[in-house]
């Protein structure tokens, strides 16, 4: 997600900016900005953050700062860019599309937002690719937006009223809290996922968060899902997706599936997407679904801000490409892009390599971990894995769960993620990224977790 | 089937208003030099195609500015990871660099305040969500940008209240009408939490002198609202009187003014013509909606490719010099050849020098001084003389007749043409009028039929002519055929 370190501004009052408080009362804002401007829906005030400053003051550096906090609370990629700097180094001149001079006036003025036809065919072609053709993609529902951040808001606008509610599993991705409710004024009611079926969801939990809503007269939109799972690093299994969509047809609500980890299975065979399921079905029932998806965490290209939304949806297609206006995609990526995603060798070669080397990385760290005695959650997909500290913890509690988080922050200098960030019902597990560094410095984490864990016994 | 929400489901996209016939008339039928020479001539994109070949030549120059050359793919994994919000540190102070430059660096801006939007679009929008509530309003001086009433309003729910301005003194804005406007609003119990203008103008082409601006300064101040000066035009002056910008103004010592009001919007699409880039610029001298916009910038931050491109570029001083000098010269010729071409035939245009279009009076050739009068000539202009021209209703302007004209989006050629088809148009009008002079006079329905069979064998059909692809003028295929995506 994209993220920037705020300093607090000096010599501005708490009560400029400060949240909301009462049942009816909204602050009137002193110096005239919105409510959205004052809110702290963007969530940037949470305690978590407090991990991301200790990084920021001290970053962690294999020769300059060794000692350093090491940051392993940022679901990036970077264990395959090699693949794509030998792919673009190979190109001959003539086809790096926007950037060669031939083609850059085109290219510098096309701000269609139906998208570069070719761009939007290749990304069809990629998620096709991804799921091994177990599902068919059609370039005209390809909606582009700059990044998931803003596909997920878009659908919440085009979904949901304000004050309505997406029920999401929990524990869920932290940017959701500001992502789908700071500017559309839309609620998140959770789903309650636990460790005595690896988290996954029941029809008897979406029962219960459907009533919750209804119980607080907050009218539900959606479901929204992340497959495979972020925090849990875990896909969700076949017979729950049609249990979702079962559920969402019964309800007559939307079924929102942000698949933006699809291409970083270990396995291809593990992931199913819930087009497939479309597929399986006929089709039927698949206009209230839509899925989200990005170049982000599985090409690992976040800055380049390239996000898509896919709806089953023709008036979704139509109204989200409008309002794609508002965060369209750099022609002069999105050439690039068609580019690089048209070449099936190298699409081919990168998905599987990327599988690899990622399922490589996670072995290593459950196995480092499973030495210094800590579990993991299986999982089979991801940038992270879901580990449990619940043991060593003396009370199954938030506070517990952030005291030893302190502890792992300031003690072991590794910035890693709370299980309440995430909205996590139990206490105790937290979000550990692996492959935004190098191995080298995963061992030196690993180790450093070792030696933590045995200060504590 | 699940329904959608009131968002998706209202108008606020913009696209249903009759005003996007000519885009379907062009769509279907658009000009082409040599394979549709009778086609629609797109008249009514404020695009600037003029200056590419000055940055095409710097790119190849500077193959380092690319990610993917040999010279620049060094950096390609650093800029591609990069995703925070604050933007390229070396982006924002190329940013405030080029706009400092582009006001004669008679004034500098701070890079720590640059937060980018996802274009112009985007940024304005997100400014709106900083100041306004929904039901919330801003005074906007008319006519005014048409896609205001989408960007600022959709989403965000607030209001637009037009500040009308007339053609008695040159579409100036009047103090008195923006205290009508406000006071209006306080009456029917709006809030007002803001001004927001386009200087340069959009659609007039004329600029704010400094006096104006110190008025519309004092009048926030009094009012204690936002002002909001979207400056996208700015560099697209091409003959004096010299731009003033809102940030020359604030920094008079003798201008008295809280700061934490003002605000400016810029993009890169028009001074520089690079659309595509979406790179939308919000300088804020408030601090807490730097920190807000900031943060809210994640829904539409700049490709980080694009920022280091443009980070390289607009570092560069001479070329900036250069091209904003080379910019303006040719924008100014453009202008110069337009205006007398459409002298000739007596038609006149608000004097204007700046932006990528003209104002122009066609009030003479109306039939009745109506917006149906309006939409009449204008329909003609699009189906009989194949011109999409922008109608002033559009721009929401409160007189009939006016309509933009952009000239900056075609070559010489086509430019041309253009002004052979619009001379043949009021030659027709002459010759089939009663009286020697324009205008053409009332219910003279015999001028009005011998207009259609000197153009076209066909029948006009009022019906809008839907193109098999709906297409959005905010995000066509706008420019000339030769110039069309084609892949």
């Amino acid at each position: 997600m994209a993220v920037g370190i705020e300093k607090p501004s000096v010599g501005l009052s708490r009560v400029a900016i400060s949240e909301t408080h009462g049942e009816n009362g909204i602050e009137k804002p002193s110096v005239g900005l919105s409510r959205v401007a004052i809110s702290e829906t963007h969530g940037e005030n949470s305690p978590y953050f407090a991990g991301w400053k200790a990084y920021d003051e001290n970053p962690y550096d294999e020769i300059m700062n060794p000692s350093g906090v090491i940051q392993m609370g940022l679901a990036e990629n970077q264990v395959s860019f090699d693949l794509i700097e030998e792919y673009l180094r190979q190109l001959p001149e003539t086809s790096f599309g926007g950037d060669h001079v031939s083609n850059f006036r085109e290219n510098a003025l096309f701000q269609d937002y139906h998208g570069l036809p070719s761009f939007r065919k290749a990304l069809a072609t990629f998620m096709e690719q991804i799921r091994e053709g177990k599902a068919k993609f059609d370039p005209a529902r390809v909606v582009l937006t700059a990044g998931a951040t803003a596909a997920n808001e878009l659908l919440t606008f085009i979904l949901a009223d304000p004050g309505d509610a997406l029920l999401i599993p929990t524990p869920y991705y932290p940017g959701f809290d500001r992502d789908l409710r700071w500017r559309t004024g839309v609620e998140i009611v959770p789903i309650h996922c636990n460790s005595s079926n690896n988290f996954q969801v029941t029809r008897q939990a979406l029962e219960e968060a459907y009533n919750s809503a209804k119980a607080m007269n907050v009218r539900v939109r959606g479901v929204l899902i992340t497959n495979p799972s972020n925090p849990l690093g875990a896909t969700v299994q076949r017979q729950v997706l049609e249990d979702i969509l079962d559920f969402v047809t019964k309800k007559n609500i939307h079924l929102v599936s942000d698949e933006i980890y699809s291409g970083s299975t270990f396995s291809s065979s593990d992931f199913v997407s819930v087009a497939e399921i479309l597929e399986a079905r006929d089709y039927k029932e698949a206009e209230r679904v839509h899925i989200v998806y990005s170049l982000s965490k599985d090409l690992g290209l976040p800055g380049f801000r390239v996000g898509t939304i896919y709806s089953y949806n023709d008036k979704v297609v139509t109204t989200a490409r409008r309002m794609s206006s508002f965060s369209l995609v750099s022609s002069q990526t999105q050439q690039l892009l068609a580019t690089m995603l048209s070449d099936k060798k190298f699409t081919e070669n990168y998905v599987r390599t990327n599988r690899e080397r990622l399922r490589k990385r996670y072995d290593m760290i459950i196995e480092g971990l499973k030495k210094a005695g800590i579990q993991c959650l299986k999982g089979k997909a991801g940038l992270f894995c879901w580990m449990n500290l619940g043991p060593f913890m003396d009370k199954p509690t938030k506070e517990s769960e952030l005291a030893l988080w302190s502890l792992i922050v300031h003690e072991a200098k590794l910035n890693i993620s709370p299980g309440c960030s995430c909205h996590c019902s139990e206490p105790g597990w937290f979000r550990v990224c692996f492959a935004n560094m190098s191995e080298q410095t995963l061992e030196v984490a690993l180790k450093r977790i070792h030696d933590f864990v045995n200060k504590q016994r | 089937m699940a329904n959608l929400s009131k968002l998706a489901v209202n108008d606020g996209h913009g696209e249903n208003s009759p005003y996007f016939d000519g885009w379907k008339a062009y769509d279907a039928n658009p000009y082409h030099p040599i394979n549709n020479p009778n086609g629609v001539i797109q008249m009514g994109l404020a695009e600037n195609q003029l200056s590419y070949d000055l940055i095409e030549e710097w790119i190849l120059k500077n193959p380092k500015a690319s990610i993917c050359t040999n010279e620049g793919i060094s950096s390609f994994k650093d800029i591609a990871i990069f995703q925070d919000y604050h933007g390229l540190p070396e982006f924002r102070h190329a940013i405030a660099k080029f706009m400092g430059q582009v006001r004669g660096n008679r004034v500098t801006f701070d890079p720590n305040r640059i937060v980018m939007g996802g274009g112009a679009t985007g940024a304005s929008e997100m400014l709106m969500f900083c100041l306004a509530d929904p039901g919330d309003a801003f005074l906007v001086p008319s006519p005014c940008y048409p896609a205001f009433d989408r960007d600022l309003r959709w989403r965000t729910r607030m209001q637009l209240i037009p500040v009308p301005c007339s053609s008695s003194n040159n579409f100036q804005l009047e103090k008195e009408a923006l205290e009508e406007a406000y006071e209006k609003a306080q009456q029917a119990n709006i809030k007002v939490k803001g001004l927001i203008l386009a200087n340069p103008s959009n659609p007039l082409g004329t600029l704010m002198d400094k006096d104006t601006l110190t008025t519309l300064v004092n009048f926030i101040n009094e009012k204690n609202i936002h002002l909001v000066c979207d400056e996208i035009y700015s560099a697209t002056v091409f003959r004096s009187p010299k731009f003033v910008s809102i940030a020359e103004v604030i920094n008079d010592p003798n201008v008295v003014c809280n700061k934490d009001l003002i605000h400016i919007l810029y993009s890169l699409s028009k001074d520089m013509g690079l659309p595509g880039f979406r790179v939308g610029i919000l300088y804020s001298y408030n601090d807490l909606v730097v920190a807000c916009a900031r943060k809210m910038s994640s829904f539409g931050l700049v490709s980080s490719q694009t920022q280091h491109l443009l980070a390289l570029m607009l570092s560069d001083e001479k070329f900036v010099a250069r091209f904003l000098e080379e910019n303006a010269k040719r924008l100014a010729k453009r202008h110069k050849l337009f205006t007398e071409g459409l002298e000739e035939v007596g038609i006149s245009c608000l004097r204007s020098n700046a932006g990528l279009f003209v104002w122009m009076d066609l009030r003479g050739l109306l039939r009745e001084p109506t917006l149906e009068g309006e939409m009449k000539i204008w329909r003609i202009i699009i189906h009989d003389v194949k011109l999409n021209v922008s109608p002033g209703s559009s721009f929401h302007c409160s007189e009939p007749g006016w309509f933009r004209v952009c000239f900056a989006n075609m070559d010489d050629h086509t430019m041309e043409v253009a002004l052979q088809r619009i001379r043949s148009l009021v030659d027709q009008k002459k010759e089939s009028s009663v009286k020697s002079e324009i205008p053409v006079v009332k219910d003279n329905k015999k001028s009005q039929k011998s207009l259609h069979l000197s153009f076209t064998a066909r029948r006009f059909n009022e019906n809008v002519i839907m193109s098999p692809r709906v297409m959005s003028p905010h995000s066509p295929l706008p420019h000339s055929p030769t110039v069309g995506a084609s892949t």
